[in-house]
């Protein structure tokens, strides 16, 4: 895959792209758990929100 | 009418909004992943080079989709702004706080996509071309967007401040569309011309499969950045449930 004399720019276009959605991926992923987590924990003290409470599915 | 009320009023509900995007995430991003697999492989094996700009050309399947999200993103914040600030629906204002940190990425990717490309064909990696100047604008205004509403600690005031700026801003779409017809360096629109597209089929494939792969990406991480907004107030509504038991508690022990 020969891309001429600019193939610098063209990969390096590529990996700015690959790279920057990666870390997007990862950020979001990392971030979805961290809050689940804490989620989960606050749960797990018995702490519910007022909406919940009122919830008679929960009661 | 009614129909339409209760399916908005049923969307508008976060614990509905959080079972639909846990079903329709996967799907939504194993989409997009095939998509970006083939598009990839098609800008990159298949698309022959331009007859003018040669293999550098290639640049283009990666820097127009990320043009093209960086003002959708932009799009989506402004029509959520406004959906909180008419309809104050309740999950306008996740979704305005979710898409504008995405948008700012893509934006970032556009710009220096751009300017890898501007050297090899204009000689510079930058000039204040109005079409350059302009994307830098929005640019600056995502990161306006993110900075306004993290500098106030009232989520709901945050919000509506953040909605109105989202609002006024929404001019730099227009002016970032016409701005290759005032003396710019930048080509004009090649696909989203009045006419047929004035681009060969053996390039306008390649990038139409990249473009829709990396809108259904985009769609995906919108989804996934909402679902993480929801969660991170139900912990902000919990623990504001808890200090207040804690301080009743203290309360009745001085008591």
């Amino acid at each position: 895959m020969d891309f001429g004399p600019h193939a610098g720019f063209i990969w390096a276009s590529y990996a700015i792209v690959a790279t920057t959605l990666s870390l997007l991926v990862a950020w979001l992923v990392l971030d979805g758990r961290r809050l689940q987590r804490l989620l989960d924990e606050l749960d797990a003290t018995g702490v519910r929100r007022r909406s919940d409470r009122a919830d008679p599915s929960q009661s | 009418m009614a129909m339409q009320q209760t399916i908005t009023q049923r969307l508008a509900n976060p614990t509905h909004f959080m079972a639909l995007s846990a079903r329709l995430l996967p799907w939504l991003a194993s989409a997009a992943g095939v998509l970006i697999a083939i598009g990839l492989y098609l800008a990159l094996f298949v698309a022959p080079p331009d007859y003018q700009q040669g293999q550098t050309a290639k640049i283009m399947y990666v820097h127009v989709p990320s043009a093209w999200l960086a003002m959708f993103g932009y799009m989506v914040v402004a029509a959520s702004s406004f959906g909180l600030l008419v309809f104050r629906h309740p999950l306008a204002d996740v979704s305005a706080k979710a898409a504008a940190p995405i948008g700012a990425v893509f934006t970032s990717m556009c710009l220096l996509t751009g300017m890898l490309w501007g050297k090899p064909m204009w000689g510079a990696f930058w000039v204040w071309d109005p079409r350059l100047t302009s994307v830098l604008i929005l640019f600056l205004l995502y990161l306006g967007l993110i900075a306004l509403r993290s500098s106030i600690e009232d989520e709901s005031l945050a919000g509506k401040l953040t909605a109105v700026l989202a609002l006024v801003g929404i001019v730099i779409i227009p002016v970032i569309k016409f701005s290759v017809d005032w003396n710019s360096l930048h080509q004009p629109a090649s696909i989203t011309r009045i006419g047929s597209p004035a681009i060969h089929a053996s390039l306008l494939w390649p990038l139409l499969v990249m473009t829709t792969g990396m809108s259904l990406l985009f769609g995906a991480l919108h989804l996934k950045a909402m679902r993480n907004e929801v969660l991170r107030r139900r912990v902000k509504a919990l623990r504001i449930v808890r200090a207040d038991a804690g301080t009743a508690l203290a309360q009745q022990s001085a008591g």
